[in-house]
């Protein structure tokens, strides 16, 4: 990947998470986990899955299930900039106009399966991937997970089961932003040594910056890793990642924000200034 | 004074009370620093939650368990079925976001089947406090009743005074005869608002804020019925086993025969907004229940029960 693909690809991202922020004023959103992982998805649509506008329905399309659903504002963000989506609706967001609302949901184009209840979407995704195997298709299976859901039991269930039936063709990819809801990860229930974890299930795992798009490219182009076995990624990343004021912070977590503190945020997102916040989080799963 | 007030001053005078969560801290901010190992966050997973509250409360504790009503009351159903009801445990379940509390979060956060499932379990009782005064007035008996208990939380502001609190009574709001309106949790207010705006028009009406929907109030219940001319059931749930199940089945089975109009949501999921605005699309209002009861009034398009 050179330097301008880069640069393609961050300024997109920048635009991504305008769009996320500007959400926190209207009705709010999980700001902290959609920056996180707003990098992965923009390299996901832009340069690995196979899919289009054209093609939502092609059973030979590449499918990412997004299972931490509480980031949808990531994905809301890229579709607008994939012109999947018109960028007004996100003005309509939680309101009875639209369906654009805190988790994703199918009325949404683009959008493979709701979520928003955790541990759901690995088993989803089996389903799928069982399939692509059976009718030998070559398409891709993509799902990510939040590092605070691999809490769900589910989430182990289904790793047993996936490799179990071999499944090459699923790519799990955790978003290691380090944080659940409230706390860190490894205060709470701590998750390390998670590559072990995941290699004692069989599976076959990297663990890469998931801000750096290079990265992405080097290690995402070696998919499937392993013939018979499941692929995982772990990306670190940052919780809030791209805004100093709300990075890495346990009490950012659903955020409603003024229209002055996302003017200001913006700018801080760009460089500008440090924001002041004045506005409560709430804690909401 | 708040719920989390109120718990922590209760878990504060029993040492036998447990407070736990599934990572959902919302009602609960400052309970960790205040319990030391009386507080247990498990992580998000609700079906551990459960397990783990029946197996502290094998030892003589009181767990108060807290996550969302939805991944409470159905992901760990089985859990609270046999590891709680089958054993009749003192578990105490928090379910918050319930009903039209949840907002603006999408079907997959909506609980509108928790009050079906949760009266389904033998042993277990169910509280549906209308506002936070009222979960709080209710809680120290629940909490020192020894059987299971679920909690259908609630952070509204209170717009009415309520009364002493005792499991199995319903607080009665006036004496009208023309309707009588059954109601639980969040919609209280709109229902008393709505009482006050019919009343205007000449109509007399009494409104039961029922507390707890198991046990239930039957001779209450019953004694509406002799007296009012039409019965309306409102509730945030789906229409099948919540309260306009409840009061189908005690009117089957004292063999009367009474005109209901429910209000519920039939047989799907609600507009997922904010708040207000759900209450207005799906016409729960006091504005909208004023209009409804009057073409209920006025069509007579109601469900006759007959034994």
């Amino acid at each position: 990947m050179d330097k301008k693909e880069v640069e393609i690809l961050e300024q997109i991202s920048l635009n991504v998470r305008e769009h996320i922020i500007r959400l926190t004023s209207k009705g709010g959103c999980f700001i902290g986990a959609s920056l996180s992982c707003t990098d992965l998805i923009v390299y996901l649509y832009k340069n690995f899955l196979n899919i289009d506008k054209n093609r939502f329905l092609d059973l030979n399309r590449d499918y990412l299930f997004l299972s931490k659903g509480h980031d949808v504002p990531a994905l809301y963000g890229v579709f607008v900039e994939l012109e999947w989506l018109d960028k007004n609706r996100l003005n309509n967001h939680c309101t009875a106009k639209d369906d654009i609302y805190w988790h994703p949901n199918k009325k949404i184009n683009g959008i493979e399966f709701h979520s928003g209840s955790l541990g759901h979407l690995l088993s989803v995704a089996i389903g799928v991937a069982l399939d692509c195997k059976i009718k030998t298709s070559q398409n891709k299976i993509v799902v990510i997970l939040g590092d605070g859901e691999l809490n769900e039991g589910t989430i182990w269930e289904g790793l047993l089961t996936a490799s179990a039936y071999k499944l090459d063709n699923l790519l799990i990819i955790v978003d290691r932003n380090r944080f659940q809801a409230n706390v860190e990860t490894e205060k709470l229930i701590p998750l390390e040594p998670l590559e072990r974890k995941f290699e004692s299930f069989n599976c076959c795992v990297k663990t890469i910056n998931g801000h750096s798009f290079k990265e992405m490219e080097e290690v995402f182009s070696q998919f499937p890793f392993e013939s018979k076995r499941v692929s995982v990624i772990i990306a670190d990343t940052v919780r809030g990642k791209g805004l100093p004021s709300i990075e890495s912070r346990a009490d950012r977590w659903f955020c409603k924000f003024t229209d002055e503190e996302v003017q200001s945020l913006i700018d801080e997102l760009h460089g500008l200034s440090k924001t002041k916040l004045e506005s409560e989080s709430l804690t909401v799963r | 004074m708040n719920y989390e007030n109120k718990l922590l001053e209760i878990a504060k005078s029993d040492d036998r009370i447990v407070i736990l969560t599934a990572e959902n801290r919302a009602a609960i901010r400052n309970i960790p620093n205040n319990l030391a190992d009386r507080f247990v966050d498990v992580g998000i997973a609700e079906q551990t939650l459960v397990g783990i509250a029946a197996g502290l409360a094998l030892r003589k504790r009181i767990p108060i368990v807290h996550a969302l009503a939805s991944f409470l009351t159905m992901r760990a159903f089985e859990f609270i079925r046999t590891d709680v009801g089958i054993s009749n445990l003192p578990v105490k379940i928090v379910g918050s976001f319930a009903g039209f509390s949840s907002e603006a979060n999408g079907p997959t956060h909506q609980a509108l089947e928790d009050v079906s499932l949760m009266r389904g379990i033998p042993n277990m009782n169910v509280f549906c406090p209308a506002d936070e005064e009222d979960m709080i007035l209710g809680l120290p008996e629940i909490i020192s009743t020894p059987s299971p208990f679920y909690i259908r939380f609630n952070s509204i502001k209170p717009i009415y005074p309520h009364e002493k609190f005792e499991i199995g009574k319903a607080e009665v709001i006036g004496s009208g005869t023309d309707i009588a309106i059954l109601v639980y949790g969040t919609l209280f207010n709109q229902a008393l608002i709505a009482k006050n705006n019919l009343e205007k028009l000449g109509i007399s009406l009494r409104v039961l804020n029922l507390r707890t929907l198991k046990p239930i109030d039957k001779s209450e219940i019953l004694k509406t019925v002799e007296e009012c001319d039409l019965i309306i059931t409102l509730e945030d749930h789906f229409i099948t086993g919540g309260l306009f199940s409840i009061l189908s089945e005690i009117l089957v089975l004292h063999k009367k025969n009474a005109d209901i109009f429910p209000i519920a949501l039939n047989n799907t999921w609600f507009k997922p907004a904010l708040f207000d605005e759900v209450l207005e699309y799906e016409g729960f209002t006091a504005e909208n229940l004023v209009q409804k009861i009057l073409n209920a009034l006025h069509n007579k398009k109601l469900v006759r029960v007959h034994a």
